[in-house]
């Protein structure tokens, strides 16, 4: 065990857990009434678009996220070229399977962009707490997003920051992977390309799942793989809709690109043979088994041996 | 913004744990799935200027009554009787009720030059209270003019001179009263109401009575009848004092009753996390919890006491009503209802309840065994309309550390009763062959007369409030308390709630509903 991990599980057995020494949680029987606080939706990230803000986060991002980022996770960048072709703003439309994916996707996109995106975050999660919302609206630029229903609010947010020239990375799964396989995606980024006109920038994140898993506690060191799809507009007339679906298709031929090539993937796109990014629909081992095996696993070679999976 | 009403919450598996009350200090139980815990509404705003609501009670009263400044005149006998120590709970933060309502009818006396005035404290057998308790009851201006000059009394039951018959009722119940309370021209009743049982008739009937008086309806039988003594119409107690306020009118005796309400904010703002709902505990609310309750239990028992007796409630006037006993009380059991009744739908296996360090009999004392059974059974358990929250044949379960400690000063016949009476039997009937023996004796007569002691049959009052609550459940359990006191009480001792809640099920069943009483605020459960 490493210093850092004992330090942490020490830290850990210090970190009050249950009720009276943590917050109470919520009885589920009990309406829980709007925030009064100015959380959740309702939090004010005008200040983390100021100047003083953004210098604090650009150098956060370059010095301690960016370098972090290479060390935990060695992004191998595909398709980045497509991005000179993209006129900012832009939204960034990208499969979401960790906490991982967003300090990652920022460190490998372009500095221009980079230090002029927000990142759209679960209101109940990175905004329930005043400590949270102001650790990750200066650490991110995060927007506080609605996810279980749509909230006009947050969506006119957002669609007022793209028209301000700020670019946006959303997540429309909603949420991080249960399995590292793709959930459905929800329409929210379609809405917004549809109402603001602006391009999407498909993106597929692979391996994150890897390094920290939705419940996981610990980092683990793997390779990931950062995939841009060509942007795509919407045509005139275009409803979210059809947008979304071709939003969806282009991010299901990005994660087969990952898997194969990008020859493999286009052709099997084009013979509609694109495989589910959402994993067969299996039981749970089965879907996990179905995710390949981990680049990083040791396997007893014949030699009695433990070598890495690529020796 | 209007307080909120009561709420039934359903604990489910997100539910914090619930806070009990546990004598001095306080305990987080996690209660099963399933049950329910009743919260009381919020306090209800204050009066913002209660001096002027009192005068316009003091003018318009209410019923067959002219208003109190024609009633005074030159030369006539005025006695003001008002509430013990046992009212409020706790003691409330100056200006007390009863030296606001009573500076204001004297402005009234004195203006109509009224000079014959006593005020008596209607103790009825409770101990006299102690000058400082006075002081504080009546504020400094009224006691510095009255007690020095022997005008402040307290009424005493035992003493024949100061004693008056007034008859018989039509059920052949005595009525005796305070002489000087019955002879006077004008006999003023100052009430303070926190719960639906306090006032109406029985302020004068029972605070200014005799032994012989009370026996009638402080008694095991009484008290069986009364479900419960919150609900007047169907309380025993209530009828047998009606009866003897009527004997009361009919034998000349001229009351004006001014009743005030209370609201429930009952702990300062240190100890405001008792008041709110657990999940609504903000980090303050918690870190009060965490020091209080980590102090407390690093603190002396007798240290604690002197703490937690030492707290003054910020309880405010809600209400100020005044005139004829029937119509002023009518009124004022509104207000407690309109603030304390919450809906329970039906009744449950097992009640829970955390019993604080205060009952009414135990203000700057010590609260023993017998109490924390009053406390529990006779007023807890008797907080319902209705029917009982818990189900006939069913289980309360008290949390409290029932020390077998007893206060020599104030309750001296308590000691002799817990060793003697309860050590033969804990039935309510049979315990009554010891009564007279108790009330009569003249050391307890001695010491409730010239000491601060209560009187010699007072633990069998006691345990007559408990009587209904006795003969209605199957079994009483005691959490965290004196394994040896417990038993003796008659109870089943349990070392924490989950062994408490596996010996109810033996009474009750398995898979038992449950429901806790959470308090406070104080509240008092509707069951249709």
């Amino acid at each position: 065990m490493s210093v850092v991990d004992r330090v942490v599980r020490r830290a850990r057995r210090w970190t009050p857990e249950e009720f009276p020494w943590a917050p109470s949680r919520w009885p589920s029987s009990v309406v829980r009434a709007a925030p009064e606080r100015h959380l959740g939706v309702d939090y004010d990230t005008a200040w983390t678009r100021r100047y003083p803000a953004r210098l604090a986060r650009a150098v956060l991002l370059d010095t301690v996220t960016r370098p972090l980022a290479h060390i935990v996770a060695s992004p191998e960048v595909r398709g980045q070229d497509v991005l000179e072709l993209v006129e900012a703003p832009a939204i960034y439309v990208a499969n979401h399977a960790s906490h991982i994916d967003t300090p990652l996707l920022l460190s490998v996109l372009p500095t221009r962009v980079r230090h002029r995106t927000v990142v759209a975050a679960a209101a109940d999660h990175f905004f329930d707490r005043r400590w949270k919302a102001h650790l990750w609206g200066l650490v991110l630029a995060a927007i506080p997003i609605e996810r279980h229903r749509v909230n006009r609010r947050s969506a006119e947010n957002a669609a007022a920051l793209l028209r301000e020239g700020w670019n946006l990375v959303i997540f429309p799964e909603g949420g991080r992977s249960p399995d590292g396989w793709f959930q459905p995606m929800r329409g929210g980024a379609a809405y917004l390309a549809t109402r603001t006109k602006r391009p999407v920038v498909p993106v597929h994140i692979d391996g994150t799942y890897r390094i920290l898993p939705r419940g996981g506690e610990r980092l683990h060191r793997s390779p990931t793989r950062i995939t841009f799809g060509t942007p795509i507009m919407a045509a005139d007339g275009e409803d979210a809709r059809k947008l979304e679906a071709r939003i969806d298709g282009v991010l299901a031929t990005l994660a087969d690109e990952a898997r194969t090539d990008w020859w493999t993937a286009r052709r099997r796109a084009g013979a509609g043979e694109t495989p589910s990014p959402q994993g067969p629909a299996a039981s749970p081992w089965r879907r996990a088994w179905s995710l390949g095996p981990d680049p990083n696993a040791r396997h007893e070679d014949d030699d009695g041996r433990w070598a890495l999976a690529d020796d | 913004m209007s307080p909120r009403p009561g709420f039934v919450l359903e604990v489910d598996r997100s539910t914090p744990s619930t806070l009990f009350w546990h004598g001095e200090g306080f305990r987080l139980e996690r209660l099963p799935v399933g049950s329910r815990v009743l919260y009381a509404p919020e306090p209800v705003d204050a009066l913002a200027d209660p001096v002027a609501a009192i005068r316009r009670a003091l003018q318009e009263p209410l019923g067959d009554c002219a208003p109190l400044s024609s009633l005074l005149h030159p030369g006539m006998q005025l006695t003001i009787a008002f509430d013990d120590v046992s009212l409020p709970l706790p003691p409330m933060r100056g200006p007390d009720n009863r030296q606001l309502v009573i500076e204001q009818v004297l402005e009234l006396a004195a203006d109509a030059g009224v000079d014959d005035v006593v005020l008596i404290a209607a103790l009825a057998l409770h101990r006299r209270m102690t000058d400082a308790e006075l002081r504080h009851a009546l504020g400094e201006r009224i006691f510095d003019a009255f007690a020095p000059h022997g005008l402040l009394w307290q009424h005493d039951a035992e003493d024949p001179e100061q004693l008056v018959h007034l008859g018989l009722t039509d059920h052949g119940e005595d009525v005796e009263i305070n002489k000087r309370a019955a002879t006077s021209d004008l006999l003023i009743y100052v009430n303070i109401n926190l719960v639906a049982m306090d006032g109406g008739h029985k302020s004068v009937a029972t605070g200014l009575a005799s032994y012989k008086s009370l026996r009638h309806h402080h008694n095991a039988h009484t008290m069986a009848q009364s479900r419960s003594f919150m609900d007047q119409h169907r309380s025993e107690l209530h009828t047998s004092n009606w009866r003897m306020g009527r004997l009361i009118a009919a034998a000349g005796v001229k009351v004006f009753q001014i009743e005030t309400n209370l609201n429930t904010d009952t702990f300062p703002e240190q100890f405001r996390f008792l008041q709110r709902r657990e999940w609504e505990w903000t980090a303050r609310d918690r870190a009060g919890f965490l020091a209080s309750s980590k102090a407390l239990q690093a603190t002396p028992d007798r240290v604690a006491r002197s703490i937690f007796h030492s707290i003054r409630s910020p309880h405010k006037m809600t209400s100020v009503q005044a005139g004829e006993v029937g119509a002023v009380h009518e009124r004022t059991t509104e207000n407690v209802y309109a603030q304390q009744l919450l809906e329970v739908e039906g009744q449950t296996d097992i009640l829970t309840m955390g019993l604080p360090y205060i009952c009414p009999y135990n203000v700057n004392s010590i609260m023993n065994p017998i109490l924390v059974a009053c406390l529990g059974l006779g007023y807890f358990f008797n907080m319902y309309r209705g029917r009982p929250l818990v189900r006939e044949g069913g289980v309360v379960i008290m949390s409290h550390p029932t020390p077998w400690a007893f206060h020599p000063g104030h309750h001296p016949s308590y000691i002799d009763f817990f060793e003697q009476v309860l050590a033969e039997t804990t039935d309510p009937v049979e315990i009554g062959k010891y009564e007279e023996s108790f009330a009569t004796d003249p050391w307890y007569v001695h010491l409730y007369r010239t000491g601060n002691a209560y009187h010699g049959v007072h633990p069998f009052y006691m345990w007559y409030w408990c009587a209904h609550a006795l003969e209605h459940v199957g079994a009483v359990i005691v959490v965290g308390g004196d394994r040896a006191a417990v038993r003796r009480l008659g109870f089943k001792p349990a070392s924490s709630m989950a062994d408490a809640l596996e010996m109810a099920t033996d009474v009750v069943g398995p898979d038992p509903s449950l429901t806790h009483l959470h308090s406070p605020p104080l509240l008092m459960a509707d069951v249709p």
